[in-house]
């Protein structure tokens, strides 16, 4: 079993939950079935994904020829040092978000629609699982409409609870086609250069024609815009803080997670192994648009993350700024700073997830989203309000915490380019995190409880979330601590391989 | 002018896919939107078919090798060239050592899939267009975002009475 999994685990974790979707979505909505066999599957694709990165890391590179056609004619999976952690962290975020769900999605979409939801959220893990281990370009686009379909139900099932979810899925909709078209049409503008679809084959040609010719530039160019509609680039973030706001709460803890991670991977891809920063056209792009727009996104997005008075929109808008600050590692064009935008890409999973989770919790238990009516939670909810105070001193970058370890990662790599406008635009927006973080947990903490969480006696009630949402989030409260206290062995461990994975021949 | 017409499908390609971008954002009606977004997409289709195809190329069919014992005369119809693989005998690729000239099938295989996944993306759109009409009376952008505008000052629904009564009423 173990060796089986070891040889087919890679096309395994993608087949099994999009087969397993179709069944979940025909079970009859009996007491928790379907939520049953969703977490079944969940725990058996984190399982083939654990055995699966251990092989990669025996082997360095792992190359599946689906169905026993060889690349480059065959379509193949690759799974290197770069997107075998991404793997893991999508099936991770999967299972527990699948565990938080049981509570949260009974409270928000009703019962009987769980077997579909259950299905939507199987076939987007299977997406994004495809979207980031397999090695074609146009199989790329294929899963990436997967993931985006499934999406896209999933964030109009918040109807239930906010109208206004339909309308941002809609909104989402349009950008996010319009972003996968982009894509494609960058694809096709690429086999007319190259004549491939394999992205390793398609790397050796465009280095063999020096960069190639202009289909080439314009090639990069669309699959950077279609891109970064996908992961939220700066001027590109609009159906985001929609689509998080009013999705429910499960969908997006799970969203943030992993969806804009995966298009991020993408991004890293494109720019670094099919492409090269050694070609004129693509370094320009990088150190002027790229880290522009990331800089821009970083101060825009966290100023309009403090004006906010739904916490929900506050942290999809702080979701914009950080996606700027791994932007950022990718415009700095080294080692270092690939490396720290790497962890930054995991950490922010970790740490956007949880602060997702505990404000589902939150809702889910006093039916709150603003900022100003989160009065006195650290009484009502304390063990959900400490979980969300570490991890939003996680986002700040408080030290021993994740975002502490990612942010210095990012800082230092920016002042070894001698770039100290980066070092001094990461401080004040990390100064802009403390604030509209601040913020919340000043009401939570100093503000006292609404008199409804008062009993006869004038004592508080406790009204703890339920164990099945306490166990997600103080997991991902703990391994934001792990990753702060133990940051330097993980940094050099995962994310300097998958960077010199990108950057093959360069020096730290 | 030459140019022009020596690129005719590409021209095309372009006034289509620019055509579908602007509707998709000039119209401010959800259903106008979504045809916007299948014209842009159709316009990618045509793309990848127009790459795939090789001046004089004949379609990608199996040929009877006309050096093979068996004598098969030349002709690529459909049913030949599946009863030629089917018995075993010896055949060739067009354009593989031969002379036989052939468009590009590849692009088209891909353009199977990007219209199915076109299908479900414009499926999905309409489903949510007919809750939203549903939920808010109306298909029209601005007059929803006006009653969320609403809704998120005051938290109450100013949307009126449903579309129904008041066609009961008059």
């Amino acid at each position: 079993m173990m060796s089986w999994l070891s040889t087919h685990g890679a096309a395994f974790a993608i087949v099994l939950p999009l087969l397993a979707a179709a069944i979940v979505a025909l079970l009859p909505s009996v007491r928790r079935l379907a939520w049953a066999c969703a977490l079944v599957i969940g725990v058996a694709v984190l399982a083939t994904t654990v055995i699966v990165l251990q092989t990669q890391m025996d082997v360095g590179v792992i190359v599946y020829e689906m169905g026993g056609w060889a690349p480059p004619h065959g379509i193949s999976l690759r799974l290197d040092a770069v997107n075998a952690p991404i793997l893991l962290l999508i099936a991770a975020m999967g299972v527990l978000s699948l565990v938080y769900a049981e509570p949260a999605v009974n409270a928000e979409v009703s019962r009987k629609k769980s077997g579909p939801f259950y299905a939507a959220l199987l076939l987007c893990i299977a997406g994004l699982m495809g979207m980031v281990v397999t090695g074609d370009a146009f199989n790329v686009f294929v899963f990436l409409e997967v993931s985006s379909i499934s999406t896209y139900t999933l964030v109009a099932m918040g109807a239930n609870r906010d109208r206004r979810a339909l309308s941002a899925a809609f909104n989402y909709l349009i950008l996010g086609s319009i972003g996968a078209t982009f894509f494609v049409i960058g694809v096709g503008f690429l086999y007319a250069e190259t004549g491939t679809l394999n992205m390793e084959d398609m790397r050796a040609i465009l280095a063999n024609l020096d960069g190639g010719s202009r289909v080439a530039k314009v090639a990069f160019g669309f699959i950077v815009v279609g891109l970064g509609l996908k992961l939220a680039m700066f001027p590109l973030h609009t159906w985001l803080p929609g689509a998080y706001a009013y999705s429910p709460t499960v969908v997006t803890a799970f969203l943030a997670s992993t969806a804009t991670k995966a298009a991020l991977y993408l991004l890293y891809r494109f720019c670094f192994t099919v492409f090269d920063p050694s070609f004129d056209y693509v370094a320009v792009v990088l150190t002027y648009v790229v880290t522009g727009l990331a800089v821009t996104g970083m101060i825009f997005a966290s100023l309009q993350a403090f004006f906010q008075t739904d916490a929900r929109r506050t942290l999809a808008f702080s979701s914009v700024a950080q996606v700027g600050y791994m932007l950022l590692g990718i415009g700095i064009i080294s080692v270092a700073g690939l490396a720290g935008s790497y962890l930054h890409l995991i950490n922010h999973a970790v740490v956007k997830g949880g602060l997702f989770l505990a404000l589902g919790a939150m809702w889910y238990r006093f039916g709150i989203t603003r900022i100003s009516d989160m009065a006195g939670l650290s009484k009502t909810m304390p063990i959900t309000t400490a979980a969300f105070t570490i991890l939003a001193f996680s986002l700040i970058g408080v030290p021993f915490t994740a975002g502490f370890v990612s942010k210095v990662a990012l800082a230092e790599a920016a002042a070894e380019k001698g770039w100290w406008w980066a070092v001094a635009v990461i401080m004040i927006t990390s100064i802009l995190a403390l604030f509209y973080m601040g913020r919340m947990m000043m009401v939570a903490y100093f503000n006292p409880p609404s008199d409804n969480c008062l009993d006869g006696n004038g004592k508080i009630i406790r009204r703890e979330a339920p164990i099945l949402m306490l166990i997600p989030l103080v997991g991902l409260a703990i391994m934001s601590l792990l990753i702060g206290i133990r940051g330097n062995v993980i940094l050099t461990d995962i994310s300097e391989n998958a960077a010199r994975a990108l950057i093959p021949g360069v020096g730290l | 002018m030459d140019g022009l017409f020596s690129h005719f499908n590409y021209v095309v390609v372009i006034i289509l896919m620019m055509t579908g971008l602007y509707v998709v954002f000039a119209s401010r009606n959800l259903i106008k939107k979504l045809v916007g977004l299948s014209v842009f997409q159709t316009s990618v289709f045509l793309f990848y078919i127009t790459l795939a195809k090789v001046a004089g190329g004949q379609p990608p069919i199996l040929v009877k090798d006309k050096s093979s014992p068996t004598g098969y005369d030349d002709h690529s119809a459909y049913v030949d060239t599946v009863e030629l693989a089917a018995s075993g005998a010896t055949y060739i690729l067009p354009g593989q050592g031969s002379e036989v000239l052939y468009s590009n099938p590849l692009p088209h295989v891909l353009i199977l899939t990007a219209i199915v996944v076109g299908v479900a993306t414009l499926a999905i759109g309409l489903a949510l267009t007919v809750r939203i009409r549903e939920v808010y009376q109306t298909i029209e952008m601005d007059t929803i975002e006006e009653r969320d505008f609403q809704y998120n000052l005051e938290g109450i629904d100013r949307s009126g009475p449903r579309y129904d009564d008041k066609l009961r009423n008059t």
